[in-house]
């Protein structure tokens, strides 16, 4: 018999299932992976660096480049850090919409993530269902924001504006008459909060589908049923947090073990995993779907009730009033040393971690009490996970590889930073 | 947590004793600093003893403080205003413990400036391997028994460390693709470096009146 070398393969860093700029070095022998070798950084930007460069404020909207998938939950992290650095006392309705974004931004992400894994896993349709309910989603992004994916809308003290009291319609175009028009515009005739919580309405049934298409399908049981299994001991050396810990069976999340904002008022579940295979992340995410649908209608429930101020008063640390600072000398001072200079943490250092859609996100700030963080570490999720990857992917085949990746839920902009 | 924070102090201060260099409260949060000597014994309890069970290690990162509390700024690189006292790097070790639902950040200042060396934790948490890379390639910390100790995030053939604070933000090269020679080439940055927004300290109560 032919002696069988073991060879090398590149994997990326242009490979459609590599979910972004990964080059992995895989030794194969026959079709069996041996080693994984990622590596990474193709995308790193100095993101760290760059915000010791800039003040508190302008280091903000980086964070929606990190994890370009579920921004508000990069900003929140960020911005609970200077928050807790800095004393500020963040209004209440403010915690409630940032709760509120966090869970819809959630739901974008394991949308994007469920379309993305099951094209990979050769399900086209998926990708198809997931994006048309991300739509809505990206538009309650915009109608806050003016951005659908960078929104750059929490702010240190509370968020930049209140919710609007109008939806923006369709208008009448090359490609859409008046019929088409007036069918689009029909959950858009409320406020904001009607129009997201019509689309809380909607979901279930859609979630319904997405789980009649791969729950109980054969051939996607047969590529993440046992593949990339995960005990719970390991998953705790290997720094897992998020759905692959809670997909390896321990009950651990932020919201519910750490609450921050008002986390401690909201009633949920916490779904967890069996096997710690690729099928209980799966069924872990799809879950947390429905999850964050329960948070999100309380949330409208008591943001209908409760209007109030959505930023701290503290001219320090945020803008003055629009009006005030057109008429008064004072704000008008406070108002352009802001925007100028910046505002000046005290010093000292923090952690403040966020139950992102991936695992724990946490931002390590050291001020030495200048107008710029000194040093400011992101801790990202996805790096943790993916450096596991050379154990998990050992002994399996190549396609494997795919899916384990897949349920990683990697997102290069966080990883490389 | 604030209870849950003294029976740590307290359980931290009675498991490590003399090895505490210092045990500090701020903000909710504790910080300990040991020296690079004793690490991985301590990092070792800290993981195993059935009282402080940190079975993670959230977090790893390096730090350099030669420019702590400087406002000067050239070339877009930070400089330090007058010479920095104490040891210029250190690793920064964030762990969460499960059990006790209890964080805790430990300190390890590196003693040598020009060569900064501490051991590796890869054997108490194997998800150190990546994080002390990273601090290698960022910071040129050396971790000393680590099986791997390859440049993570930079380009391949990258010099330099690029988080210190003496490495300019624009960074030292740029790279092109040279139609003539057919090749991607790397040449000195062009960038001209600029501040915009001065780094500024102001004393603690500034403006406040």
């Amino acid at each position: 018999m032919a002696e069988i070398k073991n060879y090398t393969l590149n994997f990326g860093p242009q490979h459609p299932a590599a979910h972004g700029v990964l080059r992995l070095v895989l030794e194969l022998d026959g079709e069996v992976v041996e080693r994984a070798d990622p590596h990474i950084g193709l995308l790193h930007r100095g993101t760290e660096k760059l915000a010791e460069h800039k003040t508190f404020l302008q280091a903000m909207p980086y964070m929606d480049r990190l994890d370009y998938v579920s921004p508000m939950c990069n900003e929140h992290a960020y911005v609970m850090a200077v928050e807790k650095l800095a004393g500020i006392e963040v209004p209440i309705r403010a915690q409630y919409i940032r709760v509120m974004y966090d869970e819809i931004t959630r739901i974008l992400n394991h949308l994007l993530w469920l379309g993305a894994v099951g094209i990979d896993l050769g399900a086209m349709t998926m990708f198809f269902y997931a994006f048309r309910d991300r739509e809505d989603l990206v538009d309650a992004y915009e109608a806050v924001a003016g951005a659908r994916l960078h929104a750059a809308y929490y702010r240190p003290g509370g968020v930049y504006r209140d919710l609007p009291e109008v939806m923006p319609h369709y208008k009448e175009s090359k490609i859409h008459n008046a019929a088409d028009v007036k069918r689009m515009n029909e959950n858009r005739q409320g406020s904001l909060l009607d129009f997201i919580e019509d689309f809380t309405v909607r979901f279930p049934k859609h979630i319904d589908e997405f789980e009649t298409l791969l729950t109980d399908n054969r051939i996607w049981k047969q590529r993440t049923v046992g593949i990339g299994v995960v005990t719970p001991e390991r998953a705790m050396a290997l720094g897992f947090t998020g759905p692959m810990l809670r997909g390896s069976g321990i009950a651990w999340d932020l919201r519910k073990k750490q609450p921050y904002e008002v986390y401690d008022k909201m009633d949920f579940d916490i779904p967890v995993g069996v096997e710690g295979d690729c099928y209980d992340r799966y069924l872990v995410r799809v879950e947390e779907m429905r999850q964050s649908l329960r948070i999100i209608r309380q949330c409208i429930d008591w943001l209908r009730k409760n209007p109030g101020p959505v930023m701290a008063d503290d001219l320090k640390y945020a803008p003055p009033k629009r009006e005030a600072m057109k008429q008064n000398m004072e704000e008008l001072i406070h108002h352009f040393k802001f925007f100028t200079e910046g505002m000046h943490v005290p010093a000292g250092e923090v952690y403040s971690a966020v139950e992102h859609p991936k695992g724990e996100f946490g931002i390590y700030l050291a001020s030495d009490g200048a107008n710029k963080p000194y040093r400011m570490k992101i801790r990202a999720p996805g790096f943790t996970h993916l450096s596991s990857l050379d154990e998990m992917t050992r002994g399996h085949m190549i396609a494997d590889v795919v899916a384990i990746i897949g349920t990683q839920d990697i997102v290069f902009g966080e990883v490389d930073r | 947590m604030a209870t849950d924070l003294n029976i740590l102090k307290s359980n931290l201060t009675e498991a490590f004793g003399s090895k505490v260099v210092s045990l500090q409260e701020r903000l909710g949060e504790l910080t300990l600093v040991i020296k690079a000597a004793d690490m991985i014994g301590v990092f070792t309890r800290l993981r195993d003893d059935a009282d402080l069970r940190f079975e993670e290690l959230i977090d790893l990162c390096g730090i350099d403080y030669s420019t702590w509390g400087s406002e000067t700024c050239e070339d877009g690189r930070y400089l330090a205003d007058q010479p920095h006292d104490g040891p210029r790097f250190a690793s920064i070790y964030h762990l969460l413990s499960i059990t006790h639902n209890i964080r805790l950040r430990v300190r390890v200042f590196a003693e040598d400036d020009a060569m900064p060396m501490m051991d590796s934790v890869i054997g108490v948490w194997p998800v150190a391997n990546w994080y002390e890379r990273e601090a290698f390639d960022l910071y040129g910390i050396i971790f000393k028994g680590h099986p791997d100790l390859r440049r993570i995030l930079t380009d391949y053939g990258f010099v330099g460390n690029p988080f210190r604070k003496d490495f300019p933000l624009s960074g030292t090269v740029e790279m092109r693709y040279d139609a003539d020679q057919r090749r991607v080439v790397y040449e000195p940055v062009s960038i001209e470096p600029r501040e915009i927004t001065p780094r500024t300290m102001r004393e603690e109560q500034y403006g406040r009146n």
